[in-house]
């Protein structure tokens, strides 16, 4: 017998998960905005835009871990590639803000200032529609996905994995790089999109637009972090783990793995994709170097960092890194590169269970000893 | 009678010493106008006589003086006969003679021609090869007399084709056309672009010779296109060879032991450093022997990067044996760190590492086709290294026991093979073969600390294709994709071939997932 929807929602996480997740919320949407907008700027209680954006920005980040750890902490794919499909929906959002700008670019005329540079007269066909919100939003998450189905699907039938699917994700964003760096494409070459005006008519400099940004990422983040779990404890999460620890015998049994790698590879596309369009408004820019295949593996040392096969983990880790980075690189920046290798070294040496293994750890060691 | 004899014959050779070259035309270099000047130049010149080019070469230098109505040359507080070049006395009154810049190229020019009828080869040869992009109609008659003259093959070769350019401005259809003729059976561009301005109606008046232009254009478009794709082959092979060097350390740790070392190209960085290293040591120390840093390089790049691999091997991947995509992070966490030291200890700009004197210029196939020494001797290097690394592996103990290793690590260690210490000197030899590699890239792209990023996806790609465990495979998969990217570069531009390349592994991926070489037998994961 099926159980109504709320309770079958309510049931994916436990309490303490629920109460965490609406404080959570309830940071994000009340007491954010109103210590920005309401505090005035020298208290010791206003939020400055520059938290705004970082924060934002982290969040993003802690999407697109999560869409990682769901298949490489409950699949048991790792991709680095994941990059691709964070620009992917970037660039497809990033065309509207283009569009966004009208008359605005330097050029003052109704083409983005980089098809004016390069002298092209209109819009070319597959940006066509892009001055429309919902078919950019659906580009944003169509294009993601039909690219991950494509390539999961010729690669997980030809039951290519382990690190061959590894390096052949780098190689595919790589070349998606190349591709996007070139100024013919259409893609804005080096520079990519930036200078945007306006979203949704709304000036994308003020305060209000931010904090709704700021807001909707924090809202996506809470969603999908209630949509993974719940996935992860359906009948379908649990024959992905089974894939992942034992992918012969799951065939034996009778299972057809491509099915369930290739969802759970396109769902982690989609939400990347999402991740990126939310990216490109907070941030302001969108460019090639995005895809760099260093920018791919830096994703899975924060779900890694974080603690894989959970979905607080990425989250976690993903903060963790991103704001240690923020610090070296206005602190010390010739150390961020030395802390971030060795990060990659202990993480795998000594944590292979990520913070909320060693969390765990230290939980179980203090039980025991009041036990 | 005897003495009537000597004096005669004495005479007869003043005679030819001395009165060879026209009084009144030496007399005219001395002209008050420059048009007269110029004459008087190229008439000497047809003369061809080496007595021309004494009085020219005078002239050049400012030695040249009118005394009178008579040119004498004045060299070093002595005064000669210009046209018969017997010593005189100092005249009393000298009047200079004015090169201006005009008298001063047709002299440069004049005597470019005339050492074509210089007694040493070399010279005549040197000449007839600056003749090429520089012939004047007005050359022909001179040529066609150095023509006759000519013995040696050579020259006399690229004489006919200096001849054949100086004709096809003659009045004469058919000379034109002989010479148009003569310039099909070449192969070089600046005679290709001679040739063009005759394939149209304005350039060239008559049908027949037009028509032959035309066809010959036509036969050495096809010639250069054949030089051409000539030369992608082998740029093709000279990046095939890089490829190989850097993929063999990897076929090596990746291949055989079955570590993903991300590391790989910041080991070939450490080799490229170990040459600039060097390369400053002898330039502080051993000045002379600059040219030898290069050589001297290869053990110092060979150890320091094997250095490095011991040292990883020893405190991180020993840990990891098994767990590949770990050993991914933590050797992308090496990598990371690796470049950071790189900069700290040489700075983040490129460092300049010059090729030894020796490694310089190329041979030159084809006029347009030239192999730089460089590459040549990266080809035969890459050769060196491959033939070590399979002598290695194929003829060594040590490469018998890394192959025992790879093959049944339990049963191996059981039979007495000290698994732990092959583990680190296999990973050390792969990290060793990648500073060799890198020694050879810092001859000829950058040295920078990030010159190992650009080379870790495609040294993995090559291993792919050639499949895991495999030397030959390596090597097959290095060349291909090395002469096919750089064919395809040549056809749809550097962008479009790398992306096509990668499309293209994708799909072969799909059809053979254990590479070309798969390794044949009952292997399960």
């Amino acid at each position: 017998m099926r159980r109504p929807l709320t309770l079958r929602i309510l049931d994916t996480l436990d309490r303490k998960a629920w109460i965490a997740l609406a404080v959570f919320l309830a940071l994000a949407l009340v007491a954010v905005p109103l210590l920005h907008l309401a505090v005035p700027e020298d208290s010791a209680f206003h939020v400055s835009t520059y938290v705004i954006t970082l924060i934002g920005k982290i969040m993003c980040y802690a999407l697109v871990a999560v869409a990682m750890d769901l298949i490489w902490g409950y699949g048991g794919i790792l991709s680095l590639g994941h990059g691709l499909f964070f620009a992917l929906g970037g660039y497809a959002f990033g065309m509207y803000l283009m569009r966004q700008i009208g008359r605005d670019g330097s050029y003052g005329a109704d083409l983005p200032d980089f098809m004016v540079f390069l002298d092209w007269k209109e819009i070319p066909w597959f940006w066509s529609g892009s001055d429309s919100f919902l078919w950019v939003a659906i580009l944003v998450v169509v294009v993601p996905a039909l690219v991950a189905f494509i390539f999961g699907y010729f690669a997980f039938r030809s039951r290519i994995k382990g690190v061959y699917f590894s390096i052949i994700t780098q190689a595919l964003t790589y070349a998606a790089m190349l591709l996007f760096f070139r100024n013919e494409t259409g893609f804005g070459g080096n520079n990519g999109f930036t200078d945007f005006k306006r979203v949704l008519g709304f000036s994308i400099t003020s305060p209000e637009t931010r904090l709704v940004l700021f807001g909707l990422t924090a809202v996506m983040l809470a969603m999908t972090l209630v949509f993974a779990s719940w996935l992860v404890k359906s009948k379908f999460g649990r024959v992905l783990t089974a894939i992942r620890d034992a992918e012969s015998r799951v065939m034996f049994i009778g299972y057809n793995p491509l099915w369930y790698k290739l969802t759970i590879w396109v769902i982690s596309a989609v939400l990347c994709g999402i991740a990126g369009a939310l990216y490109v408004p907070q941030v302001g820019i969108i460019n090639p170097s995005e895809m760099s295949p260093a920018n791919s593996i830096e994703i899975a040392i924060w779900v890694a960092v974080g603690g894989r096969g959970t979905l607080i983990g990425p989250v976690i880790g993903a903060f963790v890194v991103n704001l240690a980075k923020s610090w070296f690189t206005v602190s010390f920046p010739e150390y961020w590169l030395f802390f971030l290798g060795l990060l990659f070294i202990v993480v795998t040496l000594m944590l292979p269970q990520g913070l909320v293994g060693l969390w765990k750890k230290i939980m179980a060691k203090k039980g025991a000893e009041a036990c | 009678m005897t003495k009537t004899i000597l004096v005669f014959l004495l005479c007869a050779a003043s005679l030819t010493a001395q009165a060879a070259l026209d009084p009144v035309q030496v007399r005219q270099l001395a002209a008050e106008d420059s048009s007269d000047k110029v004459a008087a130049i190229q008439q000497l010149t047809q003369t061809a006589d080496p007595d021309a080019v004494r009085v020219l070469k005078a002239m050049a230098e400012d030695s040249l003086f009118l005394a009178g109505e008579k040119a004498v040359i004045i060299n070093g507080g002595k005064a000669f006969d210009a046209a018969s070049g017997a010593a005189i006395g100092m005249p009393a009154e000298t009047e200079s003679v004015t090169v201006n810049n005009r008298i001063r190229g047709e002299l440069a020019n004049a005597l470019a021609a005339l050492k074509l009828f210089d007694a040493d080869a070399g010279v005549r040869l040197a000449s007839a090869q600056k003749l090429q992009s520089s012939v004047s109609p007005a050359m022909a008659p001179l040529l066609a007399r150095a023509l006759e003259k000519e013995i040696d093959a050579r020259i006399k070769a690229l004489l006919t084709l200096a001849y054949a350019q100086a004709n096809l401005g003659n009045t004469d259809p058919a000379a034109r056309l002989a010479a148009v003729k003569a310039l099909a059976e070449t192969s070089s561009p600046t005679i290709r672009s001679v040739l063009l301005p005759l394939t149209e109606k304005a350039g060239e008046p008559d049908d027949k010779v037009r028509y032959e232009a035309i066809a010959a254009v036509k036969a050495i478009d096809g010639r250069l296109a054949i030089a051409e794709n000539l030369g992608r082959v082998f740029s093709g092979l000279s990046l095939g060879s890089i490829l190989l060097l850097a993929a063999l350390g990897l076929a090596i740790t990746y291949g055989v032991m079955g570590i993903i070392n991300m590391a790989h190209g910041e080991l070939l960085m450490v080799g490229a450093y170990a040459a600039y290293g060097m390369q400053t040591l002898f330039r502080a120390y051993l000045p002379a022997y600059i040219d030898w840093y290069l050589p001297a390089a290869i053990p110092v790049a060979f150890f320091a990067a094997a250095l490095v691999g011991v040292v990883m091997e020893r405190t991180v991947i020993r840990w990891l044996y098994g767990r590949t995509l770990e050993t991914l992070l933590a050797t992308w966490g090496i990598s990371l760190v690796l470049i950071q030291a790189a900069r700290v200890l040489f700075g983040a700009q490129n460092v300049e590492v010059a090729n030894p004197s020796w490694m310089s210029g190329g041979i030159e196939v084809m006029p347009n086709l030239m192999l730089p020494w460089n590459r040549i001797i990266i080809v035969g290097f890459a050769l060196f290294v491959l033939t070590l690394v399979w002598v290695l592996m194929n003829r060594t103990r040590l490469g018998m026991f890394v192959r025992a290793v790879t093959q049944n690590r339990p049963m191996a260690g059981c039979v007495g093979v000290p698994t732990a210490r092959i583990d680190t000197m296999a990973f050390a030899l792969g990290a060793g073969i990648a500073g060799l590699g890198g020694v050879a890239l810092s001859q000829i792209s950058n040295v920078g600390p990030d010159m190992g990023q650009g080379y870790i996806v495609d040294s993995f790609m090559v291993v792919v294709v050639g499949g895991v465990g495999q030397l030959a495979g390596a090597v097959w998969a290095a060349l291909g994709l090395g002469i096919f990217s750089k064919l395809l570069e040549g056809w749809a531009g550097a962008v479009i071939a790398k992306i096509s390349i990668l499309v293209c592994i994708i799909i072969f991926i799909q059809k053979r997932p254990q590479g070309i070489f798969a390794l044949k037998g009952r292997f399960v994961e």
